[in-house]
């Protein structure tokens, strides 16, 4: 868990993150939103303190950070930057072998621990020789995601590790990252400015502005009870596809009747509005099951919004 | 025809040719080597302090302005003269270019990689030598290249403060008036920096995968050059010998001391600028100087006489083209007045006030002229200018102030002057060219290094001064159309000198004392 409380920092006078508290807790995604500037990027960046908070505590698993030695910390933390931030003149396979070599582990272990990783992120065995710069966009963050999470720490940090992916590539990446098993046993701070990732990604999200958090929620928190104008403004461009996307059939099925027919489709509980449409929507046989999912769907909103 | 003299000069020379290219690497890779020690450390700590940056960057781009010369001026009285000057010169030069790029390639590496190499949890020095050195890595050894290129020129001029290299045969050449001399230097030279350019360039392509090979190579190098160097230029004498690279090589000389003495006095190859000065520090015991030369004066130095009269009289007079002189006509009768107006002392002492003193050749010329009565305000005409030359020491330049005066108040010419063309060979060649009309130039030197009569002809016309200027103006101007105007009076010819205090307590009065000490050791 991590606990963030009344953290402040300025740069040459001018307040970047203003008195802001938050908790990541275990087992979960919690996603720092914001336009740029808003001091999201400074916000994550005290945690493994490449940025000096000026004052404020921030404790990981009730630890202060202050009180450990700055290397520990950091080996402790896996990070992920929005340029994989790969060293050009190693290869892949030294590029992801970094910590454990600086941890010190024995060749085999890093050797395993490797090739669980590149199976688990499709990436090819015969990469390993190659140069950051011989690989494309997505392949380097995939390798940056590799060598963030090859220490196996409780927590990572990621500082718009998708923002610079064509959308093609960012929605076979997320599709790799949500799948992953390493992930649900650890504290994930993202910070994007995505709206969309945010929602797809974050369990919790943390909306800032100016250095201040002006709301933190669930995804359904965020759009159907937004605390003041500037949140729902905030979501109004991209509202109702996020409605569709956060929804799942799990929450639409108990307003549609029980034979609905979409039992033909390997849909399951969690499934999202959003993808079920989707799928129905591409032949026009299915017209009469995706009329009943949106009538369901239109049923489950109105509670929603009351 | 020429490529074959030079190829056999070289096989006649091979061995010194050798030494001069091993003393030459040397001082090269000494100073490269110390260079980079001092160097990358000093640009690695600006790119930390950034602050350091500007003063640093801007006191080694200082000293490399410094022409070299001077520069190796201001070593003489702390290092001395041999090797140590000429290295810790060499290394004043390599530092710019090496604590720049150093600086430069450290502060360029993306901050990206540096925040991502942070972030795993590197500390300072990991960063430094797994991140930031091997990819400044390129930029260094850029430098390094840089370095390495000025250093192989500028080695060319530890022959000034006798460090030996190919310096030696490079400006003994250009005194000597002997191309085949030049190029023997020259070319090994520029080969030399074209070579190590190259070698270095590959480490470069290589940049940080052989980075640590390097660390076993270099100082690997460092010893085994240091070793060779030093095992050359090693000596242990009672008496150590300067000679001028003219010197060394003109039977007047060091040849004329070795075939007509029998005495080889093992010497050192060092720049005039600087000798008479390394022999009054007691740098050099016997140094090879001009009889007129104002720092005998100043530096009391004790001129040896030549019991054998191996060194010919030198008469000064101007050389100019028949050619010119019909094309100026009162340029003649002008240059003329000077004619005879000196004597070995009254040049002495002008000589005296120059180096010694201080004082500009203007004044000195002025003053001088205004005593013999010969100084008239300048007519600021316009008919035409006249373009006098003169070789790069003192007396040449008061010469050259005093015809500038004389021409300029006796005539309606303007005047150029050329001052400070390098050596015999430079001067004459101008003059050849037309690039200077006239220049002051000595009897024994159109004799020996420019006509270069047979043995037999030498012997016969050096019997008295007269028979000399006879001969030069007579044979110049046959051969080149050149004549001699009048002789001016003093006889600046080369002499071989102590410091007064160590003659005596030697008891050496001429170079014959001086053979039986050397016999005696």
């Amino acid at each position: 868990m991590i606990t963030v409380e009344s953290v402040s920092k300025s740069f040459n006078g001018k307040p970047a993150v203003d008195q802001i508290s938050f908790q990541a807790y275990d087992h979960e995604i919690l996603v720092l939103l914001g336009t740029s500037g808003c001091g999201k990027t400074t916000t994550l960046k005290m945690i493994n303190r490449l940025i000096e908070a000026d004052s404020g505590d921030i404790l990981i698993n009730g630890q202060n950070i202050r009180d450990r030695k700055i290397e520990d910390l950091r080996m402790g933390i896996g990070f992920v930057m929005q340029h994989s931030g790969l060293f050009p003149h190693y290869t892949v396979q030294q590029n992801i072998a970094i910590v454990p070599k600086l941890l010190k582990w024995d060749k085999r272990k890093i050797q395993n621990r490797m090739a669980e990783l590149l199976y688990k992120l499709h990436l090819s065995e015969d990469m390993l020789s190659r140069f950051p710069g011989e690989l494309s966009g997505g392949q380097q963050q995939r390798v940056g995601i590799a060598r963030a999470l090859i220490a196996n720490t409780p927590v990572l940090l990621m500082d718009e590790p998708f923002g610079a992916l064509d959308n093609i590539t960012k929605a076979d990446i997320h599709a790799a990252f949500k799948s992953l098993e390493e992930l649900k046993n650890k504290t994930i701070i993202l910070v994007t400015h995505d709206v969309q990732e945010a929602f797809e990604l974050g369990h919790r999200i943390c909306l800032m502005d100016k250095g201040k958090i002006i709301q933190t929620g669930t995804p359904k928190e965020m759009l159907y009870h937004s605390r003041n104008d500037f949140v729902h403004d905030f979501f109004a461009e991209n509202h109702l596809l996020l409605e569709y996307k956060i929804a799942t059939l799990k929450d639409v099925l108990g307003y549609m009747e029980p034979e609905n027919g979409l039992e033909e489709f390997d849909f399951k509980e969690t499934t999202t509005v959003w993808n079920a449409l989707q799928k129905l929507s591409s032949d026009y046989k299915n017209t009469g099951h995706y009329e009943n999912l949106i009538k369901g769907f239109n049923d489950y909103r109105k509670l929603q919004i009351l | 025809m020429m490529q074959q003299s030079l190829w056999q000069f070289i096989m006649e020379q091979h061995e010194k040719l050798q030494t001069q290219i091993i003393q030459h690497l040397g001082l090269t890779f000494l100073s490269l080597l110390l260079a980079i020690v001092i160097g990358v450390p000093l640009g690695i700590l600006i790119a930390r302090k950034r602050k350091l940056s500007t003063p640093v960057l801007g006191l080694a781009g200082v000293l490399q302005t410094i022409p070299s010369i001077a520069l190796l001026g201001f070593m003489i009285p702390i290092f001395g003269i041999g090797a140590k000057p000429a290295i810790i010169a060499l290394l004043i030069y390599a530092l710019l270019p090496i604590i720049r790029n150093t600086y430069t390639g450290i502060t360029t590496v993306s901050p990206i990689v540096v925040e991502a190499a942070k972030a795993l949890g590197m500390n300072k020095s990991q960063l430094l030598f797994k991140v930031e050195f091997p990819l400044a890595m390129p930029v260094i050894i850029a430098g390094i290249r840089t370095a390495a290129v000025i250093n192989v020129g500028v080695a060319t001029l530890a022959s000034f403060v006798a460090a030996g290299g190919l310096g030696e045969f490079i400006f003994g050449g250009i005194s000597l008036n002997n191309t085949n001399m030049i190029l023997s230097g020259a070319i090994p030279a520029a080969l030399m920096a074209v070579i190590l350019d190259q070698a270095i360039a590959v480490v470069q392509k290589f940049g940080y995968r052989i980075f640590h090979k390097l660390k076993y190579i270099i100082p690997a190098s460092l010893i085994m050059v240091g070793v060779v160097y030093g095992v050359t230029s090693i000596s242990h004498q009672k008496i150590t010998a300067g000679f001028t690279p003219e010197f060394m090589g003109r039977q007047d000389g060091d040849l004329g001391l070795r075939s007509v003495y029998e005495l080889n006095v093992n010497p050192v190859v060092v720049s005039d600028a600087i000798m008479y000065k390394a022999a009054y520090e007691e740098e050099l015991d016997l140094i090879s100087g001009y009889s007129t030369d104002g720092r005998i004066k100043a530096f009391d130095l004790y001129v040896l006489e030549d019991d054998k009269k191996i060194f010919p009289p030198y008469y000064a007079a101007p050389i100019i083209k028949s050619k010119t002189l019909e094309k100026f006509p009162e340029l003649e009768e002008t240059l003329n007045l000077l004619a005879g107006k000196f004597n070995d002392s009254i040049m002495t002492d002008l000589n005296y006030k120059s180096d010694y003193l201080n004082q500009t050749p203007e004044k000195i010329a002025k003053d001088f002229l205004i005593k013999n009565k010969l100084y008239k305000k300048s007519n600021l005409g316009n008919a035409g200018t006249v373009r006098i030359g003169s070789k790069i020491f003192g007396e040449q330049y008061v010469l050259a102030e005093m015809y500038k005066m004389l021409i300029e108040g006796y005539t309606n010419y303007r005047v150029q002057t050329k001052t400070g063309l390098g050596g015999t060979k430079i001067c004459f060649d101008a003059l050849m060219n037309d690039a200077i009309d006239f220049y002051p130039e000595y009897t024994g030197t159109g004799l020996l290094v420019l006509l270069k009569p047979s043995d037999g002809d030498l012997k016969k016309v050096t019997k008295s001064p007269g028979e000399t200027y006879q001969y030069v103006n007579s044979e110049f101007q046959k051969q080149y159309g050149i004549q001699w105007l009048r002789p001016l009076g003093f006889n600046n010819s080369y002499a071989l000198m102590m410091r007064r205090k160590h003659a005596v307590e030697l008891q050496i009065k001429s170079i014959s004392d001086l053979k039986k000490y050397f016999d005696k050791e």
